[in-house]
């Protein structure tokens, strides 16, 4: 199939981007998003140009690293699905598509589609952490988890962190992130002792970092990868209001 | 947001029941119009209790615009440049509008209280003749109050969709059910205050309060 593409192309974080259109031929319906900027890229570095920036590891789903908004929507039209899990079937020959960066103040582009997302590893570091003894693993079964407790906190332990919840709110705002690690921590016996620090912190962290306030329009939700549910924020609200409380 | 939000939609409700009182005749209309300024006698003195619920109003009023500000300027501060290609947002109308519509709803409140409480552009106004400031002013000749009214109205309605569930969020709520809950309702209270409010513009233009 033959398609366009418009990519936006910005040579550093200090010079301006614009949208550049390239045409690529001859793409299998089979290939992956990724793979079809791989074959643009290759032609683009016989034809002596500086290939498109983008992120990009493991290439199954699991690592967060791709971050593309395609054609609006940040991964992509396929639902619950990574930019590399993306295939080229999805879209029809002659279409013209556009891919830019995560837009947020808090992401700044280092190149091209290539976002700096250390703002999240700020969010963490306020937070995103239990206090366990190191030494060997302790056994499995030591600490009971209720099951219901155990699948909330799974669900929320599959945010890979990629930041399609920042790019796709309309508030610029990482809550869907922050409410995911704060879910994740809180709901097992293991987080309990930072879990009132934890929620403050982090927010904090988050506000500091440049992010906008969550107004609950949902559309992380919407575009998250992992699906993570937008309900986990109403726990994080939660959790803040009653650490807010308990720290009185 | 949430909690200037709650009271206001709390006064929306009182609001409209007072409103509703219209249908019971010209006489009922007018003695609940005049006790509203008594409320609280002999304890305060007549119209100390509606000043009182004026002055919270216009703070909750005023609260909920601060942090609605606070809230656009941050979102804006947070993504300095657009996206080249941004379709609609997935959530619904009623979440998309939240700002613009506030925006309406505020100048709807200021014509509001204009129109019927200074009586400053109400075509009867007269203090004390409530039912008939009501029927004059949705008299059919002036379908474009009407019009306005009925917009604002609807305008309100969308506000609410997404305010009362967004409110429940913000306090806490948490479960996939409780949100399926929240939402419906959201729904069902802000389609019974417009259905409401807009019960009396109606039944005067097609003349059943004249």
């Amino acid at each position: 199939m033959d398609i366009k593409v418009r990519v936006w192309r910005q040579p550093s974080a200090d010079e301006a981007g614009k949208m550049v259109t390239y045409g690529v031929k001859d793409i299998s319906p089979d290939a992956s998003f990724l793979e079809m900027l791989d074959v643009l890229n290759e032609s683009l570095i016989l034809e002596g140009d500086d290939p498109i920036a983008f992120d990009h590891d493991c290439r199954e789903g699991i690592c967060g690293a791709c971050s593309m908004v395609i054609d609006g929507v940040a991964h992509g039209p396929e639902k619950a699905t990574t930019t590399c899990q993306l295939h080229m079937r999805h879209f029809s020959d002659g279409d013209v598509i556009d891919v830019e960066p995560w837009r947020a103040a808090a992401f700044p582009v280092i190149k091209d589609l290539v976002v700096d997302r250390t703002a999240f590893d700020k969010i963490i570091q306020a937070g995103g952490y239990i206090t366990a003894p190191t030494g060997t693993a302790p056994d499995a079964h030591a600490t009971p988890v209720p099951k219901k407790d155990a699948d909330l906190a799974f669900e929320a332990a599959t945010c890979i962190g990629c930041g399609a919840c920042v790019a796709a709110c309309p508030n610029g705002s990482s809550m869907l992130f922050t409410a995911a690690k704060v879910a994740h921590l809180g709901l097992m016996p293991q987080g309990q002792p930072e879990r009132d620090t934890r929620v403050i912190d982090m927010l904090q962290a988050q506000d500091d970092a440049g992010f906008g306030g969550c107004t609950n329009m949902g559309e992380c939700s919407q575009v998250c990868p992992k699906g993570i549910p937008l309900h986990l924020i109403g726990r994080l609200n939660s959790d803040y209001r009653k650490a807010l409380r308990n720290s009185n | 947001m949430a909690g200037t939000g709650i009271l206001l939609v709390l006064f929306l409700f009182a609001h409209m029941i007072g409103n509703l009182k219209i249908f019971f005749g010209e006489e009922t209309f007018d003695h609940y119009a005049h006790w509203l300024r008594t409320i609280g006698t002999p304890l305060l003195p007549d119209e100390w209790y509606l000043w009182i619920q004026r002055g919270g109003l216009t703070l909750a009023v005023v609260g909920h615009i601060y942090a609605a500000t606070v809230l656009a300027i941050r979102a804006r501060k947070a993504r300095p440049v657009k996206y080249a290609h941004r379709p609609k947002v997935q959530g619904s109308y009623a979440a998309r509008t939240m700002r613009w519509g506030g925006v309406i709803v505020l100048l709807f409140v200021i014509y509001h209280i204009l129109d019927l409480t200074t009586l400053t552009l109400n075509p009867n106004g007269v203090h004390g003749e409530a039912y008939r400031n009501v029927a004059e002013d949705f008299a059919p000749g002036r379908w474009y109050v009407t019009l306005f009214y009925v917009v604002s109205i609807v305008a309100v309605g969308f506000h609410l969709r997404h305010g009362i569930w967004s409110a429940v969020r913000t306090l806490g709520q948490q479960t996939q059910r409780g949100e399926r809950i929240a939402r419906l309702s959201a729904l069902a209270l802000s389609l019974v205050l417009v259905v409401g409010y807009l019960s009396v513009p109606f039944a005067v233009t097609i003349g059943l309060v004249d």
